[in-house]
């Protein structure tokens, strides 16, 4: 029994049981399977174990790597007929017509550069912001006061994303009004500051993007943080015994060790304010001219249009429509999550 | 300038927990010192103590006095960054600075002090490395990272780096634990030299390294776990491994012992 065991059902044993017996069963698999064995031959069910384990890990990565897949693919699918029937020209039109499914015209330049520049605004904020905070963490606040103000600053992720939204148009536009009033007229010049095609200067890109950086803080922060923590106490001492000052010692062996991290973080913070959606759909207002590629301008990101037509999709092609930009934003977030994990070189995984 | 050491009645302390309990020694200039004893006796703490980098540990205080050449390094008025200026470190592991250039990790001391003339960077540079006995083997790639360097060049790389501010004193925390017998040797060699400029001090776990290298040898031990470590016996070399005054200490180096 032992013998047959360990020697030929090891391939058909762990296959029957994983697919039928699912997840929810899977302890009793683990916990069962070794036992046994373990009593008689240590090593073959130690080896068996780890046969069931790696199959397990392999196949549930593998799966993760086809839903992605499968994820795409429903995506293009769906948004090819509709890209077909389209009388626009997807990439460079400003307009998002789909009123009449036998008419459509719909293009993604107001989308990309709604949710480009607010994104990019909200990480210009969150970067510099997170870098700071974390060095306190790390290396200047004692303990006693680090804990609870990192504790915090987690709990602001647990926060949701619609009170985000509501706390954003409610209570930050109007605080942002006079500090978004002294921009537009003393750097007016500057196309990022320069008047947009909003009649206000509430519930623009600027107050998305104020709105985006505090959510995206906590993942910046965390990431960043975790990083410099991990600095080598040998490489720090390094710099003391030279007669480093703190911000030597952070300047020659924390920044160095951490940028990597940082950077990677900042990335997925990144990832994150793309893809936001009711928070951003409630604070930028809706714009009827298109996008002067300023800071005061309105419009819709990719998530938050989507979001928005939600309740309208019946009909398969204008629905392709949405599912078309949707495909632009998975990819757009799929390369800056990439980049972030080459740009960390395996050393985060949040 | 190689300046003299005294320590007065030292204790030292890891939060509650007494580390080392009353310290007497003193180095004189231009001279070696080792410290050798068992493993936990506290050889490092002390060390740690001599360039102030011990009160980076949360909870870590020293009592008694540290003489620099008559001067409390502890005093109110001293700054423990201006006297890690002064008394260079160079520790067990080899912690060159990973990403910067090896020229960069050689100046990087004198960087900090505000030195940034490029002809004169250039020079320490290279009479450091010399010092350290490197030249020869990285002066044609002065800018590659010093991460890149094995391991015993990452040591004497770091040995260049803290002589490269022309320190009063320096430490080292048994820099050749990590080394192959080659560059242990050309390591001795090194302090051999810079005895000439330099009051040494080094920890060691070899007792014919401790008694190559050194003029005068001062031996730790620890009664028992959980108490402090304690000075037994400073004396010269030679009297140290032939002729000990302590019992414990004249075990220690025969092997008997710990
Ligand atoms: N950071 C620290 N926090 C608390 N206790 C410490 C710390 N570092 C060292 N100690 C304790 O102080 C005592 C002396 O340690 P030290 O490192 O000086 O020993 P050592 O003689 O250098 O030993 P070794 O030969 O193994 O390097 C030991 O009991 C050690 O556990
Ligand atoms: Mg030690």
């Amino acid at each position: 029994m032992t013998e047959r065991t360990t020697a030929q059902a090891p391939s058909p044993g762990p296959q029957d049981e994983d697919p039928a017996a699912g997840s929810a069963t899977l302890d009793t698999v683990t916990d069962s399977d070794p036992a046994p064995g373990g009593r008689s031959q240590g090593s073959s069910s130690r080896g068996r174990g780890e046969r069931v384990f790696r199959r397990l890990t392999s196949g549930s990565g593998l799966l993760v790597v086809v839903a992605v897949a499968a994820i795409g693919l429903f995506l293009l699918v769906q948004a090819v007929p509709s890209l077909m029937a389209n009388n626009a020209n997807f990439f460079t039109s400003p307009e998002f017509n789909t009123r009449d499914a036998a008419n459509l015209s719909f293009g993604i330049r107001d989308l990309l550069v709604v949710t480009l520049l607010s994104s990019l605004f909200a990480l210009a904020i969150a970067m510099p912001v997170s870098l700071g905070i974390a060095l306190f963490l790390t290396q200047y606040a004692p303990k006693r006061v680090a804990r609870p103000f990192a504790y915090v600053i987690d709990l602001l992720a647990a926060v949701p994303s619609i009170i985000y939204g509501l706390w954003g148009i409610a209570v930050l536009a109007p605080a942002l009004l006079p500090i978004a009033t002294w921009l537009q007229n003393n750097l007016g010049w500057f196309f990022l500051f320069a008047p947009g095609n909003l009649p206000v200067l509430t519930g623009t890109i600027f107050t998305g993007g104020v709105v985006l950086a505090v959510m995206i803080l906590p993942i910046t922060t965390a990431v960043t943080r975790e990083v410099f923590s991990q600095t080598p106490r040998f490489h720090m001492e390094a710099a003391q015994a030279l007669g480093a000052t703190r911000w030597e010692v952070i300047r020659m062996a924390v920044l160095p060790y951490g940028r990597s991290g940082y950077i990677a973080g900042s990335m997925l913070g990144l990832g994150r304010a793309l893809g936001e959606t009711i928070a951003v759909l409630i604070v930028i207002r809706a714009a009827t001219s298109p996008s002067h590629f300023s800071l005061f301008d309105g419009g819709y990101t990719f998530a938050s249009l989507i979001a928005s037509a939600a309740s309208e999709f019946s009909q398969p092609l204008p629905t392709g429509a949405y599912i078309a930009a949707g495909l632009v934003l998975f990819v757009l977030t799929f390369v800056v999550n990439a980049i972030a994990r080459v740009v960390a070189g395996g050393k985060v995984n949040g | 300038m190689a300046k003299r050491l005294d320590l007065k009645a030292v204790d030292i302390y890891y939060g509650d927990f007494h580390a080392v309990q009353d310290v007497n020694l003193s180095v004189a200039p231009r001279s070696v010192t080792s410290f050798i004893g068992p493993s936990g006796c506290g050889k490092s703490t002390v060390l740690r103590t001599l360039n102030r980098m011990h009160e980076e540990i949360p909870g870590a205080r020293v009592d008694g006095e540290v003489l620099l050449d008559g001067e409390d390094i502890y005093d109110r008025g001293s700054d423990a960054v201006a006297v890690r200026r002064t008394i260079g470190m160079v520790f067990q592991r080899p912690n060159p600075f990973p990403t910067m250039s090896i020229r960069d990790n050689v100046v990087a001391g004198l960087k900090l002090q505000g030195v940034h003339d490029k002809k004169k960077l250039d020079e320490v540079c290279e009479a450091s490395l010399r010092g350290a006995n490197l030249w020869k083997e990285v002066s044609g790639r002065l800018d590659k990272p010093g991460g890149g360097l094995s391991g015993g060049q990452q040591q004497r790389l770091c040995i260049a780096r803290a002589i490269a501010v022309a320190p009063d004193v320096l430490l080292m925390d048994e820099p050749c634990s990590a080394l192959d017998p080659i560059s242990t040797l050309a390591i001795e060699d090194l302090i051999a030299d810079l005895k000439k400029e330099y009051t040494i001090v080094i920890v060691t776990h070899n007792m014919q390294q401790a008694a190559r290298v050194s003029d005068q040898t001062a031996f730790f031990n620890l009664e028992a776990t959980g108490k402090p470590g304690k000075l037994v016996e400073i004396d010269d070399t030679s009297t140290i491994f032939s002729n000990p005054t302590e019992q414990a200490t004249e075990d220690y180096i025969s092997g008997r012992f710990g």
